[in-house]
C-alpha cells in the first residue's frame, strides 16, 4: 500500500533521513521503533508532506507523492496523528473532530462518521461542547485518534501515541490501535515504546541514526540479540 | 453581547449629525471612521492570522494615491523611452483602482513573506512602506512629491437613473464612510465565520497538525494579505477624496502606529475591537486638546494607552464581553473542571 524506496530528508544541512526504504502493506499494522533522533518522526512527516525528502520517491497505492502537498496526501487517504501538541487547544471537541473532516465535502456523511465516533469515544460526546485544550490527556489522544479517523484514510500514521501518558491510558491507546487495524484501516505506527509496538505489530523497522538497521516480524524482532540489548534493556523485557 | 448591539450601534452613528452642530468634530469623526476601516483591514492580518503588518500605511498611501491620480490625470515618462498620459477619469473608478492596486500589492507582498512569516513579515512590511514613501516623495513628475497632489475632486456617488451626488458636504461624506465601515464589517465577520476563520483559529492553536489536517497555510494567509490591503487601500481612497490634498507625510510610520493601537487597545481578533479602540485613540487627542495644551495632550495619549495595555491586555472588548459573560452566567455555574482524578 505505501512504499518508500531510499528517501533522504534534510533540516537545512542536517540529514535525518540517509536513505530509508520500507513496505506497509494493506491491513497491516507496521512499527517503527528507535531511539530519540533517529529519523523516526521525520520519516512520517515526509510521507504526510510535512517535510518532502531532497531524493527518493513515496508511493502511495501505485502513485508517487513524494512531492505531494499536505493536503493532496491527506485527501488521497493517509491522516497523521502528529506526536506532542495533539488537539486544536482553543476548540471545543466537536470542532476539533470537524477539523480532521477539514477536505471532505461531503456534508452529511461527516455528520454521520461525527455521531460514530462519539459512539466510539462516549467520553468524548459527554464534553463535545468542551474546549480541547482543558482535557486530560488520556481524552486528548482519544480526540487526536477521532479526528485522524475523520478524514476516513486508509492509511493511518501514529506519532508517539503512547508519549506522556499513564500506564492504563497507554494500553487503552494501543488497544485502539489494533483495533483500527482489524476494522481494515492500514497503521504505521513510531513508538520509543520498543517492547509493545513489537508485540501488538504485523512487522517492525528499526531505525538507527537516519539508517534503517533492522527489520522483521514483531516476534522476530523481540528475540533479536541487538534489539534486546539496545532497545528492550538487555533482554528483561518491560512495556513500560 | 446580544445580537442587537450592533444595530443599536449603528443607529446611534447614523443619527449622529442630526444633532451634531460642531462641524470640526463630525470632520473628526469622519477622518477616525476612515482610520477605523483602516484598523479593522489591520486587524484582519494582526488579530485573525497573527502576523504582524508594520507598514499598513503603504497599502493605505498606495491607494490614496492611485486614486487621486486616477481622478486627477497624469503625463509622465517612462524611462526616458515612452510616455504614459492619463485623462482624469470619475473619482468613483479611482477608489475601485486604488482598491484593486493596494490589494495586488497585498498579494506580492504575502507571496513574497509568507512562506517564512513572523518577523520577515514585519520586516518586509517596514521595508515595502518606506519604499513607497520614497517613491511618492522623489518621483515628482508623478506625485509631485513633497509639493503635494492638491484639487483631488471629492467622490460622485449615485446609480443611472437615481441622480448622482458629488460628496461636498461633511455629513454625505460621514455617512458614506459609515457605510464603508458597515460593508467592511460584514465582510470581516462573514469571512471569520467560514471556512477560512476556521483555518485561522487552527492555525494559531497548532500550526503542524493545522497543515497536517490539510489546511493550506500559506494560501489562506495570502488571501487575507489582499483582502486587508485592498481594504486599506479603499480607506487611503477614501481619504484622499476627502481630504482633497495628499503628500507623501500620508506614508509616515506613526500612521502605522496608530491602526496597530486602535487594534490591540480594542482588542485584536474581535470585530468590534478596531471600532472601540479606533474611537477612543481616534477621538482623545481632540478631546483632551480642549482641555490642556499640546505637551500635555501626547503625554496623557500615551499614559491612556499605557493604562489600557496594562489593565485590559486582550483589549477593551474582550474584557467587555468576558465581564458581561461572568455577569450573565454567575447564577448558573457548575463546577468546570470535572474528572480531574483520571488524568493522564
Amino acid at each position: 500500500m505505501l512504499e518508500i524506496r531510499n528517501i533522504v530528508c534534510r533540516y537545512g544541512k542536517v540529514t535525518a533521513l540517509k536513505g530509508i526504504s520500507l513496505t506497509v502493506p494493506q491491513n497491516k499494522l507496521v512499527a517503527l521503533i528507535g531511539a530519540n533522533g533517529a529519523g523516526k518522526s521525520t520519516t512520517l512527516r515526509s510521507i504526510s508532506g510535512l517535510v518532502p525528502p531532497v531524493s527518493g520517491q513515496i508511493l502511495f497505492k501505485g502513485e508517487d507523492i513524494t512531492r505531494a502537498s499536505p493536503a493532496r496526501i491527506l485527501s488521497l487517504g493517509i491522516a497523521h496523528c502528529p506526536e506532542g501538541r495533539r488537539v486544536f487547544p482553543h476548540m471545543t471537541v466537536a470542532e476539533n473532530l470537524a477539523m480532521g473532516s477539514y477536505l471532505r465535502r461531503d456534508r452529511a456523511a461527516v455528520e454521520t462518521d461525527l455521531e460514530r465516533t462519539f459512539e466510539q469515544f462516549p467520553r468524548l460526546a459527554e464534553r463535545r461542547r468542551q474546549v480541547a485544550g482543558t482535557l486530560s490527556g488520556g481524552e486528548q489522544q482519544m480526540l487526536a485518534i477521532g479526528r485522524a479517523m475523520m478524514s476516513r484514510p486508509s492509511l493511518i500514521l501514529f506519532d508517539e501515541p503512547s508519549l506522556g501518558l499513564a500506564p492504563n491510558i497507554v494500553e487503552r491507546t494501543f488497544e485502539i490501535i489494533c483495533g483500527i487495524r482489524d476494522s481494515g484501516t492500514t497503521v504505521l505506527m513510531v513508538e520509543q515504546n520498543a517492547y509493545s509496538a513489537l508485540e501488538m505489530c504485523d512487522y517492525a523497522y528499526l531505525l538507527e541514526t537516519g539508517s534503517m538497521a533492522l527489520e522483521g516480524p514483531g516476534e522476530q524482532m523481540i528475540s533479536n540479540p541487538h534489539v534486546r540489548e539496545a532497545y528492550l534493556g538487555g533482554g528483561m523485557a518491560h512495556s513500560h | 453581547m446580544t445580537r442587537l448591539t450592533p444595530i443599536i450601534v449603528l443607529l446611534f452613528f447614523a443619527s449622529v449629525p442630526w444633532w451634531l452642530t460642531d462641524q470640526y468634530l463630525l470632520h473628526t469623526l469622519i477622518t477616525t471612521g476612515i482610520f477605523i476601516l483602516a484598523a479593522m483591514s489591520l486587524n484582519l492580518l494582526l488579530g485573525y492570522t497573527g502576523q504582524l503588518s508594520l507598514g499598513h500605511v503603504a497599502f493605505f498611501g498606495i491607494g490614496a494615491y492611485t486614486s487621486a491620480l486616477t481622478a486627477l490625470g497624469f503625463d509622465v515618462e517612462l524611462f526616458g523611452l515612452f510616455r504614459v498620459v492619463h485623462e482624469p477619469w470619475p473619482p468613483v473608478l479611482g477608489l475601485l483602482f486604488g482598491t484593486l492596486v493596494a490589494a495586488l500589492c497585498g498579494f506580492v507582498i504575502g507571496k513574497l513573506s509568507f512562506r517564512v512569516r513572523g518577523a520577515y513579515f514585519v520586516i518586509v512590511t517596514i521595508s515595502f512602506a518606506e519604499v513607497t514613501r520614497l517613491v511618492s516623495l522623489n518621483w515628482v513628475e508623478l506625485t509631485q512629491g513633497p509639493l503635494a497632489l492638491p484639487g483631488i475632486p471629492p467622490l460622485t456617488i449615485g446609480f443611472p437613473g437615481l441622480g448622482y451626488m458629488t460628496l461636498w458636504e461633511k455629513t454625505e461624506n460621514y455617512y458614506v464612510v459609515l457605510a464603508f465601515i458597515v460593508l467592511a464589517y460584514i465582510l470581516i465577520k462573514r469571512l471569520v465565520n467560514s471556512r477560512f476563520g476556521r483555518a485561522m483559529i487552527a492555525l494559531k492553536g497548532n500550526e503542524s497538525l493545522a497543515t497536517s489536517v490539510g489546511i493550506d497555510v500559506t494560501r489562506y494567509l495570502v488571501i487575507a494579505a489582499i483582502v486587508s490591503a485592498g481594504m486599506a487601500g479603499c480607506a487611503g481612497a477614501l481619504y484622499a477624496h476627502y481630504i482633497q490634498i495628499i503628500d507623501p507625510m500620508i506614508f509616515m510610520f506613526l500612521n502605522t502606529v496608530t491602526m496597530v493601537i486602535m487594534v490591540i487597545t480594542g482588542g485584536k481578533g474581535t470585530l468590534a475591537g478596531p471600532l472601540v479602540g479606533g474611537l477612543i485613540f481616534g477621538l482623545a487627542p481632540v478631546v483632551l486638546r480642549s482641555y490642556v495644551g499640546p505637551e500635555i495632550q501626547w503625554i496623557l495619549y500615551g499614559l491612556l494607552m499605557i493604562v489600557v495595555v496594562f489593565v485590559l491586555p486582550q483589549g477593551i472588548v474582550p474584557a467587555i464581553e468576558q465581564w458581561f459573560n461572568r455577569t450573565k452566567a454567575e447564577p448558573l455555574r457548575e463546577p468546570s473542571v470535572a474528572g480531574k482524578g483520571e488524568r493522564a
